[in-house]
């Protein structure tokens, strides 16, 4: 046995501690070509019957442009008003202790676990004119159901989790002792919160607005219950590609789909290596 | 400036933290507030700061009731126990937030603040490093930036929770020679926490020794260290062998081992005797003084003395005893492992059964005169 063994040992001298470095890694690159690259090879496939001139026709639509507009600015302010509000949200969740709060902290996950197709329907119902939130509103003369308006409250709501999930085990772990060692030093309850709090926190912010953001690129079932759908001023962009989809033309839907799928890439890629480099300065080399 | 507690007491639910106590440190002085865990130093340090508010007492600060004061308004330096620099701050930044947060009516300008830093850095001896990021720094450089940063601002009192705790033995020693200093030099009035003897000694004006949330004893360290005034303080205080002792026909017996009862004013009575390492000698048979075999358990003979630890051999005792002999006489009488020896005291110290009083001090060391003068 022990003649084995260092035999064994000496075969494998840089093996590495942890076990299954292959084998995870393996599977985790098969998954991901199975699951997000073939689909997108095959997104990419469909544009490829298309020259560049025509996939250049097709994605400077004067229809589309108009929805990506609408998209993009909605979907800007929608992650921005999430950017505070989740902020807050994720605030109340670590710092105070209140009766209620295990059911409030459960209930930020709703938007992920409740089928966008409901919410949207949900959200039209109550802003609708007739609605218990669109009468209200009415009598100030706001409208939200189907304008623009309405599609930056369902992407809100969709997509809310994303902020206060990424902000708050951030929160949760910045150390008591950074703000009272402000205090001691005489800093303002607002100084403290802006020079202390806030550094630490701009990475997990950024990074969830941006979840938020690109995940109300996409969005397409909450929205067009609500949105009303009137072309050049309340479409969205995934409506666009349906709307292609409807009428078979599938190279069509899937050359505007390319144009959403590069944005968000684009964006994430971005904020990664801005956190990255960010993060490095906080926990050094 | 001087700092005066009254009565201060805290409780967290049903918990009392700290039972009513008062201090009174003057201006100057440097205090180590030493304890076990528990022994609530670092809640009587926050309070101090205004971290923590007392459930009754005052405190003042000079002619200053600063007992209902902010923390931000009491002016006092805090350097805590893991440091708590602000990661995504420069070395420099660090230490000029003090400056940087004041009104805009006290706020020295940009040139000043600079000034001051380039200062404070240098009076740490790390002007080289103002650039850094605290991630990229020393545990104790961290420590003296944290202490440049708490300084900055000019604070009526420094106060330092566990300030080497997290260092290395030697980063230690040579951080606490330097605090000293510095202290010297600039004179501000400190409170320290600490649950290291040596450093509570080395470093402190006066030792303020605490357990379970009140104060056993107040007192420069020499005195601390020559009267220790309860069986606390002594456990506390370094290494102690205690032999606990029946009195009948003079002698204090514990199973077949005995000591006689020293000479004293005082009747003895039965009680528990505390004998230094440093106080006893060992022989290879018992004498008039005492009958304490003691099986050599283990001789370290590294440093100034001969440490040789020792089991009872048929009596009992809760601990190891410990003897400490010079070298010389160490090499007169050579103790191997698993040999039995006896021991003998010199002095000690006798806390009588059933009595929180003080201990009274004992000595043989005359009696043997004594007789020998016969």
């Amino acid at each position: 046995m022990p003649s084995s063994l260092s035999v064994a040992s000496a075969k494998t001298r840089h093996k590495r501690v942890l076990p299954g470095f292959g084998l995870s890694l393996g599977s985790s690159l098969f998954f991901i070509s199975l699951i997000l690259l073939l689909p997108m090879t095959g997104l990419v496939m469909q544009t490829a019957d298309m020259g560049w001139s025509e996939y250049w026709y097709v994605i400077t639509d004067e229809r589309v442009v108009a929805s990506y507009k609408v998209t993009i600015w909605a979907a800007l302010i929608a992650s921005v008003f999430n950017g505070v509000f989740g902020l807050l949200l994720a605030w109340v969740l670590v710092r105070y202790e209140f009766p209620g709060k295990r059911i409030l902290d459960a209930l930020v996950d709703l938007p992920f676990a409740l089928p966008t197709a409901v919410a949207g329907i949900t959200l039209a119902t109550l802003y609708a004119e007739n609605g218990w939130y669109g009468e209200l509103l009415a009598q100030w003369g706001i409208k939200v159901a189907y304008t623009p308006l309405g599609i930056i409250v369902a992407m809100s709501f969709t997509s809310i989790p994303f902020v206060v999930r990424t902000v708050q085990p951030v929160l949760e772990e910045l150390s008591p002792e950074e703000e009272e060692a402000g205090i001691t030093l005489g800093a303002s309850d607002w100084s403290v919160f802006q020079r202390i709090i806030m550094p630490s926190l701009w990475p997990a912010l950024v990074t969830g607005v941006a979840l938020s953001f690109t995940r109300s690129l996409g969005e397409f079932g909450a929205v067009i219950f609500i949105a009303g759908n009137m072309p050049y001023v309340s479409e969205i962009t995934s409506l666009m590609i349906f709307v292609r989809l409807q009428e078979f033309d599938f190279p069509a839907a899937s050359a505007i789909a390319s144009v959403v799928l590069i944005a968000s890439l684009v964006l994430l890629f971005a904020i990664n290596i801005w956190q990255g480099r960010y993060l490095k300065r906080l926990h050094g080399r | 400036m001087s700092i005066r507690l009254e009565n201060i007491s805290k409780t967290f639910g049903q918990f009392q933290a700290l039972s009513p106590m008062s201090l009174n440190i003057d201006e100057g002085e440097m205090i180590g507030l030493l304890g076990p865990s528990g022994s609530g130093k670092t809640t009587l340090l926050r309070i101090i700061a205004g971290l923590e508010g007392a459930n009754s007492g005052r405190i003042q600060f000079g002619d200053r009731d600063v007992t209902n004061l902010h923390v931000r308004d009491r002016h006092v330096g805090f350097v805590f126990q893991n440091y708590a620099l602000f990661r995504h701050m420069t070395v420099a930044d660090n230490v000029a937030f003090g400056l940087e947060v004041m009104d805009a009516k006290q706020r020295p300008n940009k040139t000043e603040i600079q000034h001051r830093v380039k200062h404070l850095l240098e009076m740490v001896q790390l002007g080289h490093l103002a650039n850094r990021y605290p991630s990229q720094l020393s545990g104790g450089q961290k420590q003296r930036i944290a202490l440049a940063r708490a300084l900055a601002t000019k604070p009526d009192v420094l106060l330092l929770d566990e300030p080497f705790g997290a260092l290395d033995a030697k980063v230690r020693k040579e951080l606490r020679r330097w605090l000293r200093s510095l202290h010297d030099e600039i004179g501000f009035t400190s409170v320290f926490v600490t649950h290291d003897q040596e450093e509570a000694l080395e470093l402190s004006d006066r030792v303020v020794v605490m357990s379970n949330g009140h104060i056993e004893q107040i007192d420069e360290p020499a005195q601390l260290y020559a009267q220790p005034n309860s069986r606390f303080v002594f456990d506390f205080l370094g290494n102690v062998n205690v032999f606990e002792g029946k009195l009948t026909q003079s002698r204090l017996h514990n199973h077949n081992a005995w000591i006689t009862a020293p000479s004293s004013d005082v009747p003895m009575n039965s009680g528990q005797l505390y004998i230094r390492s440093h106080e006893l000698s060992l022989h290879t048979e018992a004498s008039k003084i005492a009958n304490l075999p003691l099986k050599v358990v283990a001789v370290n003979p590294i440093g100034a003395e001969v440490r040789v630890e020792l089991a009872p051999h048929e009596w009992q005792s809760e601990q190891i005893w410990e003897a400490d002999l010079t070298h010389s006489e160490y090499d007169r009488n050579p103790v191997k492992r698993g040999e039995i020896v006896y021991a003998e005291p010199r002095n000690g110290y006798f806390f009588r059964e059933n009595s929180h009083q003080a201990p009274e001090q004992v000595s043989w060391q005359s009696r043997s005169l004594d007789e020998t003068v016969k």
